[in-house]
């Protein structure tokens, strides 16, 4: 994606670059915040406190960054393939299939067999949503963008005619399913209190060492396999991946389902770790905020992870900063985002013709 | 109702929904003929809704409030051209912050103007496009079938009729202007352009202008024209719809005109449709809802035609190559 004008230091093009672009998308947030006719010093301190001045804060960052993580991780190894997947949001919701199916259809199965059961069948779910698309790119050239989006709607009408007509119990007015009663991902409260500790109440629960394992797990895969290897070689450059002797139809496709799943244990944190049911709209965005997270962390796992913590600081500070200042709503989360994508993604390389000189200098 | 009052009433309504298909579509035709991906047709729609109720609702003017949805779309569309054209940068990526961008400011916006949860105060008829009344047509009303195709032609707003007029305005300037003529040559081949001596970046910027200021119009019938103010969400996916409508349509404005219809036609039968039976199997809204996106899938597949994209659309444009 970027195209170098000039060599820099590699640590400016990681760290500097970056940090640059938040800051200013910080900045225009800022000055978002000013026109509403808040403070947006105090508005930042009630924001940082709310997310990490307390157990609890911290409790809903870290929830909310599981969710980005694994919404992250799905776009990052679409990135490296050279694919845009903006079907996160639809392969998310979709994969909530998974854990209803196994959950309220596979009701019987023992816990220990039915939860990696329905881990998995999140993973599918997801996978087979983003496969169709993948297909579609790689054997007949529809444009990934394009039938991704389109794939988000498809879904979203899929749910809703699901959820209403195959899993809500007769009887009930709410558009949910019946309770997933006998899997659920621990809570952290849960298990704070079997080990007699108090924990306060949050949504946090195991599904966080989940996305850390798939981080670490998407570096091995990108970074120390083949199938890494080549899925970054034909994102780099499809044509000499075919010379190379890879078949660029090939890792379209597993790149794609890999995102999916990715995407699907998504699934597992929202339905499996906090609703318990299946309910409407429950990705809730999380699909098209790790588009954000991705850009900013330059598709590394590392920083995909880091960017999701600090995306889940700003949901969580915003909710405490929308309680505090009703004049800042947590839409106002949403243009942070799109700013952070705007400047970490399409204005990415604007300072590079200040800071090529400047550092050019330096060395010489 | 018997049906035969109901077909008329159906298409009526099918013109009413497609509108700011229409002026979306066109703004992505507008756009990508001259190489510039835009899948923030969306968040330019909401922007200009948002701006349109906003101005009408404070000047008390439908005019203001065009006035108003124009330069705020306007704007929005030259962030994403100045990412585009002059930053090369994803414009796929600027698409997307574009969205959110005008998601969340309208919503916080409209929340501290308005305190009314993102929705903006109600507005009286002096302060909207209401359908224009033809006095001559409702004489012949009961005249059998030119009084259905009153119903479908007369009762919609001044800004129903522009989007149908922008129709064969851009084919023409597209088709036989200098203008358009080197904007499709910058979307096929910038570098031949850029050979004859004519500012590519130049071509794009102004091709982005037009597609704001046609979002902006989409975004003013949404508000004070079709509705009477902003509610949250307002378009609704009609901006993707659109873009669906565009491929669907191969880029061409005629044929955009007609895959606009078709899908605001099937939002009216999916209206329409709500819980009804069709020998003894009803047909679930979803799927007509979903019908135009599925369709689009099917068309980018190449099983019903093929569709061909401008070739230089999303390619920034590189000098030394």
């Amino acid at each position: 994606m970027a195209s170098p004008r000039g060599e820099l230091p590699a640590w400016v093009d990681v760290g500097l670059i970056p940090l640059l672009n938040l800051a200013l998308a910080l900045i225009v947030a800022g000055f978002v915040v000013v026109i509403i006719g808040e403070s947006p010093l105090e508005a930042l301190g009630i924001l940082l406190n709310g997310a990490i001045g307390s157990l609890k804060g911290w409790g809903y960052l870290l929830y909310y960054a599981t969710n980005f993580t694994f919404t992250g991780l799905a776009v990052a190894i679409a990135f490296h393939a050279g694919l845009f997947n903006i079907g996160g949001e639809g392969q998310v919701y979709i994969a909530g299939l998974g854990a209803g199916a196994v959950g309220i259809g596979l009701g019987f199965l023992p816990w220990p067999l039915a939860l990696p059961l329905a881990i998995l069948a999140c993973m599918a779910f997801g996978a087979a949503w983003a496969f169709i698309p993948a297909y579609l790119q790689a054997t007949r050239g529809s444009h990934i963008v394009i039938t991704t989006i389109m794939f988000n709607y498809i879904a979203a009408s899929t749910m809703v005619y699901i959820i209403i007509n195959v899993f809500r119990p007769a009887g009930r007015m709410a558009v949910e399913s019946r309770e997933i009663a006998n899997i659920a991902m621990p809570g952290f409260r849960q298990i704070g209190l079997w080990l007699g500790v108090k924990l306060p109440n949050t949504p946090l629960n195991v599904t966080v060492f989940l996305a850390i394992a798939a981080a670490w797990g998407l570096w091995y895969l990108l970074w120390r396999t083949r199938l890494g290897y080549e899925i970054r070689t034909v994102g780099a450059n499809a044509e000499a991946a075919i010379y190379a002797g890879i078949k660029p139809g090939r890792i379209i496709i597993i790149a794609m389902l890999i995102s999916g799943g990715l995407a699907g244990l998504m699934a597992v944190n929202e339905i499996l770790g906090v609703q318990h049911r299946l309910v409407l709209e429950f990705a809730g965005g999380a699909g098209f905020v790790g588009i954000a997270v991705a850009l900013m962390g330059r598709s590394h796992p590392v920083g995909v992870v880091l960017s999701a913590m600090l995306f889940g600081l700003l949901y969580q500070g915003g909710t405490e900063l929308s309680f505090a200042k009703p004049a800042i709503t947590r839409d106002m989360i949403v243009v942070i985002q799109g700013l952070v994508i705007l400047f970490m993604g399409a204005l990415e390389q604007a300072f590079r013709p200040w800071l090529v000189p400047l550092f050019l200098k330096r060395e010489a | 109702m018997e049906t035969p009052a109901l077909i008329p009433e159906i298409l009526a309504s099918s013109i009413r929904l497609s509108v700011p298909l229409i002026f979306a579509c066109l703004a992505g035709l507008w756009s990508e003929r001259s190489g510039v991906v835009d899948i923030g047709l969306e968040g330019k729609l909401l922007a200009g809704a948002f701006a349109a109720a906003t101005a009408a609702y404070v000047f008390q003017s439908p005019w203001m409030g065009l006035f108003f949805a124009l330069i705020v779309s306007v704007a929005m569309a030259l962030i994403h051209g100045y990412a585009s054209i002059s930053q090369r940068g994803n414009q796929v990526i600027s698409g997307v912050a574009i969205n959110m961008l005008a998601a969340g400011l309208a919503l916080v916006l409209g929340n501290r103007w308005f305190g009314e949860g993102g929705q903006t105060p109600p507005l009286p008829p002096e302060a909207r496009f209401m359908p224009l009344t033809f006095s001559g047509f409702a004489a012949l009303r009961d005249v059998p079938v030119v009084g259905w195709m009153t119903t479908v032609i007369a009762g919609h707003s001044l800004l129903a009729y522009v989007a149908f007029a922008t129709v064969p305005l851009t084919a023409w300037a597209l088709a036989r202007t200098r203008f358009g003529l080197r904007l499709r040559a910058v979307g096929e081949n910038p570098h031949a352009v850029d050979t004859a001596g004519i500012s590519i970046a130049w071509l794009r910027y102004r091709a982005v202008i037009i597609t704001g200021l046609l979002c902006g119009l989409g975004g003013a019938y949404l508000a004070i024209s079709q509705s009477a103010g902003f509610i949250k969400d307002m378009s609704a996916g009609k901006g993707f719809i659109a873009l669906a409508a565009l491929i669907f349509a191969n880029w061409r404005p005629f044929r955009a005109l007609g895959a606009c219809l078709l899908f605001g036609f099937l939002d009216a039968a999916a209206i329409r449709l709500q819980g009804m039976a069709m020998g003894g199997f009803t047909i679930p809204v979803q799927a007509v809802q979903a019908l135009p996106y599925v369709l689009t899938v099917v068309l980018l597949a190449g099983f019903i035609g093929k569709s061909i994209p401008p070739r230089a659309s999303g390619i920034p444009y590189v000098k030394d190559r």
